[in-house]
């Protein structure tokens, strides 16, 4: 089968350049079935990668360790979902993975284009078969997932015990995802501005997938974050670690691009700068996967080092190149059509946020690169901490949240006096209600959450007014009851609710993040059985330890009451997981407590605060027992052998063995010592997940195609209204 | 006011601000970053009070754990036969190992060197990318479960 997959490579790369080649051609010397050919290889392709991912997973759900990946990711006792996940854990399962993707979302977009923009397509097609052919060599001739071994293990390794996690199946497909959809917009872009094609066609056309990248990115990045949340050791929700600030950086980008195109499709205005932002995100997605897997920069979530990184270079190179000369080339047609009226219109507020959200992202990379910039610079690798990115992206993010508010409200090309009036007067009674309250429950002395609990209070405020006038006036009109016009409200304009419903999300989420690390209580104790410690008014009590041994792993844990005022609140369950070393040289009984180990975090979240607690029990006790076992069980062994013992004796010594490691585990209990906890309360930590939920049901609710007839229907209500607006100013 | 005119100084006003926010965002960085050492040159050169970021593996056998969740263990210089001592108190990352590699920011105190709380990060470069197996599985290792 392994044969059949790395034939299945060679074909997909063949019909990469084959469709580059007929796109081109067709494009130059406009033959039209050229053009239909090349976007035929693009179907072929996603069809033939299909087939070779399939082979792959076939490979892992079937113990197949003749291929290296599986033998090397996966075992015999790894569980079926993450035997699936564990092909893209492997460097190169995921670049499979990555490619496929690649090649389903380039179908996706070409299939429904077919008819449309038939100068641009060809060359899109091209940039897109073009990062297929990139990916598809890499997978050929530096990190082939179809590799075999001479001598095949009966057993593989086993996933990473730290992968073990449900996010696991979900998060990177979703994070590649959105790596690879920013590629439509790039490729489009390319295409537009290689045939002078920059009109607002090529914009509208790619949205949904802007979107759709910007979305699966998010959803992505939130997953990982989750997970990180409990994860010991990956620096909570978010570490501003590299590999994380790499999937930012475009989320950032795009988060500018889908607003700032809103005005180059109203007002023909700022063409240049959506240019120049698509083909940065495109860039920044393909830098990203880059971060991941060159090792260049130090990050707890990245591969290992490998030789991926100069080829890696060399494409974002091409793309930066290419990207810069096109812009360049083109600025003359990407002329604006109009000039900004005044400071005060909706235009200026978006040009204000993409300011701050670039220069956001500008912050994210100069962070992230910084210990490859010192380096260069000074000798010397130097590195910020997370203190150095909030000290930046705290007051941006405050800014950000109340344009979320301010955009939607304000009137196109100039606001009135009235219009602002009108609009902001509930959002800011709203906040300033929020602001006393706050104060009067003590929130004043953290005043950077304070700001940002008013900010989103604003923007909630703005949101829920518009809301509110929406299902107030189709009430009026179609007598519909309040739920029901609500909901038709939103539907006949998925696009501006969608984004409101984001904007409400994206407060939340922030106000979230503000709550849950300026009022969170943190306490590192060592407790035995029967002890209790007090944080945050809750008592804490360590009620009893837990042990229990599997051939897969050891587990040593507590369980850990928590009360109030003498109330049971909860009981949390934590453990920390060892599971046994490859390594032969370690004692018999030693090996199953020096391998691998992780942490299983005991989390009871709230809708007003998260109580969350991890054990770190010390192992020193038991290593004079586990000597004990070693040397008895060397001895044993060593006398088995000499004596030739049969196989059914050396099976009695490894059960014998396995009684006494369940014996030594269970003096966890029998004998309990004090073990390390970290406990944590985290006002609101919740309203993060909740927001993020939010944010994705705006974008979900943005993107879904609305019936053609609602959609012209909304656009001349919508133009009506921009008309008043333009009018009125 | 003539509209190029008027772009003109909006531009200006725009790269000055740009050029005054990026020249702080370097700054602090310069200024605020925490150097990235080896044990050998923190054994050679590092300064009483200064933090840097310790870079290296954590030495075999040398991890001990302390009274109150405090954390020892030595960090080997990956060039040369020189190791730190660091006593550190704070989350204990789960793939920490003797074996491993490790950043920690560190500040010299006498002779040991004093962990940031919650600084101690393990490098993964073998998390995704496991050591192949070395041959067939051990058998007896169906070990029985026991839970309480």
């Amino acid at each position: 089968m392994a044969t059949f997959g790395r034939a299945l490579l060679i074909v997909a790369f063949a019909l990469t350049l084959y469709g580059i080649g007929a796109s081109l051609y067709g494009a130059i010397a406009h033959r039209r079935a050229w053009v239909d050919s090349g976007r035929r290889a693009v179907y072929s392709l996603a069809g033939v990668l299909t087939v070779a991912f399939v082979v792959l997973e076939a490979a892992f759900l079937r113990n197949d360790f003749s291929f290296s990946v599986v033998a090397t990711h996966s075992s015999t006792t790894t569980p079926t979902g993450y035997k699936m996940a564990a092909a893209w854990s492997s460097q190169e399962g995921s670049l499979l993975l990555w490619v496929w993707l690649l090649s389903l979302w380039s179908s996706l977009v070409l299939y429904l284009t077919r008819r449309r923009v038939r100068e641009i397509a060809p060359y899109a097609t091209a940039v897109l078969l073009g990062f297929g052919a990139f990916f598809l060599m890499l997978v050929i001739f530096f990190a082939s997932p179809f590799k075999t071994l001479a001598n095949p293990p009966l057993q593989g390794t086993g996933l990473d015990a730290l992968l073990l996690h449900p996010a696991m199946m979900i998060h990177p497909p979703m994070l590649y995802s959105g790596y690879t959809l920013c590629a439509v917009p790039f490729a489009f872009a390319i295409g537009a501005l290689i045939t002078r094609q920059v009109n607002v066609e090529w914009v509208q056309i790619t949205r949904r997938f802007a979107l759709g990248a910007w979305l699966f990115l998010g959803i992505g990045i939130i997953l990982g974050a989750r997970w990180s949340y409990t994860e010991l050791g990956w620096g909570g929700y978010w570490g501003w670690d590299a590999v994380e600030n790499a999937s930012l950086l475009p989320w950032l980008t795009m988060t500018a691009y889908i607003h700032s195109i809103m005005i180059q499709e109203k007002r023909g205005m700022l063409k240049v700068w959506n240019a120049t932002l698509v083909l940065a995100t495109g860039t920044l997605a393909i830098l990203g996967t880059f971060l991941v897997r060159s090792g260049i920069l130090d990050s707890i979530h990245a591969f290992g080092a490998s030789t991926l990184g100069v080829p890696f270079l060399i494409l974002i190179g091409v793309m930066i190149v290419g990207s810069i000369g096109l812009v360049v080339g083109r600025r003359g047609i990407l002329r604006s059509e109009h000039s900004l009226d005044s400071f005060f219109s909706r235009e200026a507020i978006f040009i204000v946020q993409n300011i701050v959200l670039v220069g956001m992202a500008f912050v994210v990379f100069w962070g992230t690169f910084f210990p490859l910039i010192s380096e260069a610079v000074t000798g010397t690798k130097t590195s910020v901490g997370p203190p150095w990115f909030d000290r930046y992206t705290v007051p941006l993010a405050l800014v950000l949240v109340v344009l979320t508010g301010v955009g939607p409200l304000i009137a196109w090309r100039r606001a009135t006096l009235a219009n602002l009036r009108r609009n902001f007067v509930v959002p800011l009674l709203v906040a300033l209600v929020a602001l006393v309250a706050l104060l009067a429950i003590g929130a004043g002395d953290q005043p950077k959450a304070l700001l940002m609990f008013v900010a989103a209070a604003f923007v909630i405020g703005c949101v829920g007014q518009e809301l509110f006038r929406g299902t107030r006036a189709r009430q009026t009109m179609s007598k519909e009851a309040a739920p029901v016009a609500l909901v038709s409200l939103v539907r006949r304009n998925r696009r501006r609710y969608g984004g409101y419903i984001a904007h409400v999300g994206f407060a939340v989420l922030l106000l979230a993040v503000a709550a849950s690390s300026s009022f969170q209580h943190a306490k590192d104790i060592s407790l035995t059985p029967g002890q209790s410690t007090r944080i945050d008014g809750y008592t804490v009590r360590y009620t009893q330890a837990t042990a229990a041994a599997t051939a897969q792993k050891i587990s040593l844990g507590a369980r850990v009451d928590i009360s109030k005022a003498g109330k049971h609140v909860t009981t949390l369950r934590t453990t920390r997981n060892f599971y046994p070393s490859q390594d032969t040289s370690l004692g018999i009984v030693g090996r199953f407590f020096n391998g691998d180990s992780d942490s299983v975090v005991g989390l009871r979240a709230g809708v007003g605060r998260d109580l969350w607690t991890v054990i770190n029990p010390d192992l020193k006790p038991l290593q004079p027992i586990i000597n004990q076992g070693d040397a008895t069980f060397r001895t044993a062994m060593t006398t088995l052998v000499r004596n030739g013992g049969s196989s059914a004796s050396v099976n009695k010594l490894y059960q014998l063995r396995d009684t006494a490691i369940a014996g030594i585990t269970q003096r966890f209990i029998t004998h309990p010592w004090a073990a390390d906890f970290r406990i944590l309360v985290s006002p609101l930590a919740s309203w993060i997940w909740i927001g993020a939920i939010i944010i994705a049901l705006g974008g979900l609710i943005a993107i879904w195609p609305m019936p053609h007839g609602a959609a012209r229907r909304v656009r001349a209500g919508y133009a009506a209204r921009v008309a008043r607006d333009l009018a009125r100013s | 006011m003539d509209p190029s005119r008027k772009r003109r100084i909006r531009l200006i006003m725009a790269a000055t601000a740009a050029v005054f926010l990026a020249s702080a965002l370097i700054y602090t960085s310069f200024s605020a970053g925490s150097d990235e050492k080896t044990a050998g040159q923190l054994h050679d050169n590092a300064i009483v009070g200064k933090q840097y970021t310790l870079a290296g593996t954590v030495a075999a056998h040398s991890v001990q754990h302390g009274a109150d969740g405090v954390l020892w263990f030595s960090v080997v210089d990956p060039h040369r036969p020189v190791s730190v001592r660091v006593r550190y108190k704070g989350i204990i990352p789960d793939p920490f190992r003797e074996g491993r590699g490790v950043l920690v920011k560190v500040t010299k105190e006498g002779t040991t060197f004093v962990g940031e709380k919650d600084s101690l990060t393990t490098k993964c470069p073998s998390k995704f990318q496991v050591a192949p197996p070395r041959g067939p599985a051990k058998s007896g290792s169906g070990m029985s479960s026991k839970q309480t």
